[in-house]
């Protein structure tokens, strides 16, 4: 039985439409991220789990117990918020506390919780200082660890990394992990940063407008996203809108597109390719799989160039340049190549 | 050079307006009162050379007769009861504008204001009709065989005058603090497995305490002053410190003697107000 199990999920404030028929599963001890562009209802989902607000329709099973009628105080979910909320009257041992307390747990069992919740994340030493006394990455380990005190089977995190600077958002995210790994709680973990969801997730799920995109292991949806949706919005995607010729291969503008796919002759059809996986090439293009173009743009990443190739049907194709070579001239003309398996066709 | 043009127009004004008038009411507690216009001698006279013929008598009666000690202690009383009945009313009616829909709270806000439309005194007349012998209240408890009572002229018209005059000065201030606060400390408590009533103990009600303060403050420092009401609604032996500065001053005609009862007030409201101060800084 999964751990979380939501059906039909569906949330409205006013007229918008923030989840529409939402359908997702969180299985035991796993680490799901929730992806996706603001306004997507990932942070909806969770307000709806952890009981803050009321679906319009649908159901949230927690290991097969419908919640519905549950108010928040009564779920044994924990929720980590974006802002932290941490309570500022409080130190920090009485926040980590403040869950166990509500419990009604022995004092001597929760200065013992506490210290060794704050022990994992090393802040044994800030117990007694208020949360406006701490820097920004120990108020995020102490509201991760107020959360992870109480020992929830599912804890929901909205942005944890968000709030962080750059440098410290990948080492925290890892920490995340291996918290997660140790306490076996499920993790979903709302974000909108792609590559914190490929970095960390056992699974992501990836919503576009309150509907569930795709959803699988991140190395599945990277290489094969089922969606336009997803293709761009993970790794940046050329998408190529083409039609099957009665060959087999899709004509997609300038470029012939030879790929396995199972639509018939006729049927339109739109592609991925990605960036990385498009390749300079030394003699004249193929007959497919090979396009000719005219290098318009060039961005340095650090790692490599990133290129806008325009084609000869005005459309443009983003190919990633490895670092090393020098690159080459803007108007100067390129001709791109790409495997057959680069290829993935989509069916939205 | 701007600075110090920027600055003239409040200074100026708090010269002319606070300053002097203190310097005034300062000089007329120090000096003896007399036959005269205006009825006192200026405690500084000229005789050549500047003169000392002032007297600290008048600041001296404070403390020797009782019945001005007595009256501060009663201003004192009657400030903190009506402060915190404003307090224990303003609370639930703060928490219940905050909490309404957003289309609501500025007409709910409105409502608590509605009184200041009307004249103070129209206000205070109407209490006077309501509770007197002949007024409504009685008449309606007449028609139940009770009374007449006697409403009027008692420390519960007192009261009931005195909060309803005050109640706005204790709702804006809780609802505008209990409107900018962060809702999300209050789902991560009921996260944390507290139930609605635990949340409100444990965090709504902390921490609204500094602006629940202000609140108090808020209504103590002018209540404590109050002169009109204790003097329309209250009863006769309610001597309140501004029903006696009122009584040394008009009908006494002692002039030194209320300027060193309105300093005498100043200084002991001093304390409140600078906490409130604070109060306001931290908030």
């Amino acid at each position: 039985m999964a751990l979380l199990a939501v059906e039909g999920l569906t949330k409205r404030f006013g007229t918008a439409l923030a989840l529409d028929g939402l359908g997702l599963e969180v299985r035991r001890g796993e680490f799901l991220a929730l992806l996706g562009g603001s306004g997507s209802g990932k942070s909806t989902l969770l307000r709806l789990v952890a009981g803050f607000e009321a679906p319009d329709a649908g159901r949230i099973l927690l290991e097969g117990r419908d919640l519905a009628g549950l108010p928040p105080h009564a779920r044994p979910v924990g929720m980590m918020f974006q802002s932290y909320a941490l309570f500022p009257h409080l130190s920090v041992f009485d926040n980590v506390a403040y869950g166990l307390r509500r419990e009604r747990v022995a004092p001597a069992e929760i200065s013992q919780r506490v210290g060794e919740a704050l022990a994992m994340v090393g802040l044994e030493a800030m117990a007694g200082r208020k949360p406006h006394q701490l820097s920004g990455g120990q108020r995020q380990r102490v509201a991760l660890v107020r959360s992870l005190v109480k020992r929830p089977r599912l804890l929901l995190l909205d942005e944890p990394l968000a709030a962080l600077d750059a440098g410290l958002r990948e080492r925290t995210g890892l920490e995340l992990r291996a918290l997660q790994r140790r306490t076996g709680a499920g993790f979903v973990m709302v974000t909108h940063d792609q590559a914190e969801a490929l970095a960390l997730a056992d699974r992501i799920a990836v919503l576009e407008a309150g509907r569930l995109a795709q959803c699988g292991p991140p190395a599945e949806l990277y290489d094969r996203p089922a969606t336009r949706f997803v293709a761009r919005f993970l790794g940046a995607a050329n998408v190529l809108e083409g039609r099957v010729g009665a060959d087999g291969v899709v004509e997609a503008g300038a470029c012939r597109l030879a790929l396995r796919h199972d639509a018939a002759p006729g049927e339109a059809l739109a592609v991925a390719l990605r960036p990385e996986r498009i390749r300079l090439l030394p003699g004249p293009p193929a007959a497919a799989n090979a396009v000719a173009g005219v290098l318009r743009d060039l961005a340095y990443r650090g790692d490599g160039w990133m290129a806008l190739v325009a084609l000869p049907d005005g459309a443009e194709l983003r190919v990633a340049l490895p670092a090393g070579a020098a690159p080459p001239e803007p108007g100067s003309r390129l001709l791109l190549g790409w495997s057959a398996e680069a290829l993935v066709p989509l069916r939205a | 050079m701007r600075r110090l043009l920027i600055l003239l127009p409040p200074l100026g004004w708090l010269l002319l307006l606070v300053a002097a008038p203190l310097l005034i009411l300062g000089l007329i507690a120090f000096a003896e009162a007399g036959p005269g216009v205006p009825p006192f001698l200026p405690p500084v006279g000229w005789a050549g050379g500047p003169v000392w013929q002032g007297s600290l008598e008048s600041l001296g009666m404070l403390l020797a007769d009782a019945y001005y000690l007595e009256s501060f202690l009663r201003s004192l009383l009657t400030a903190f009861l009506t402060a915190a009945l404003c307090l224990l009313l303003a609370y639930p009616m703060a928490l219940g504008i905050a909490g309404a829909r957003p289309s609501w709270r500025l007409p709910l806000l409105l409502l608590v204001l509605l009184p200041f439309l009307t004249g103070f005194l129209p206000r205070v007349g109407a209490w006077i009709g309501l509770l007197r012998d002949g007024g409504w209240v009685n008449g309606v408890l007449g028609l139940a065989g009770v009374g007449p009572l006697r409403l009027l002229y008692s420390d519960l018209a007192l009261y009931l005058g005195m909060v309803h005059a005050y109640l706005p000065f204790a709702v804006l201030p809780l609802a505008t603090a209990l409107l900018r606060r962060d809702l999300s400390l209050e789902e991560a408590a009921a996260d944390l497995g507290a139930t609605p009533f635990t949340v409100f103990r444990s965090v709504t009600l902390p921490l609204s305490l500094p602006a629940a303060a202000s609140a108090f403050l808020l209504v103590f420092i002018p209540a404590a002053g109050e002169f009109v009401i204790p003097e329309l609604l209250g009863p006769p032996e309610a001597q309140l410190v501004g029903r006696v500065l009122w009584g040394e001053f008009f009908q006494n005609r002692d002039w030194p003697l209320a300027a060193a009862l309105a300093l005498a007030l100043l200084v002991v409201l001093l304390p409140p107000i600078l906490l409130f101060q604070r109060l306001g800084r931290r908030g």
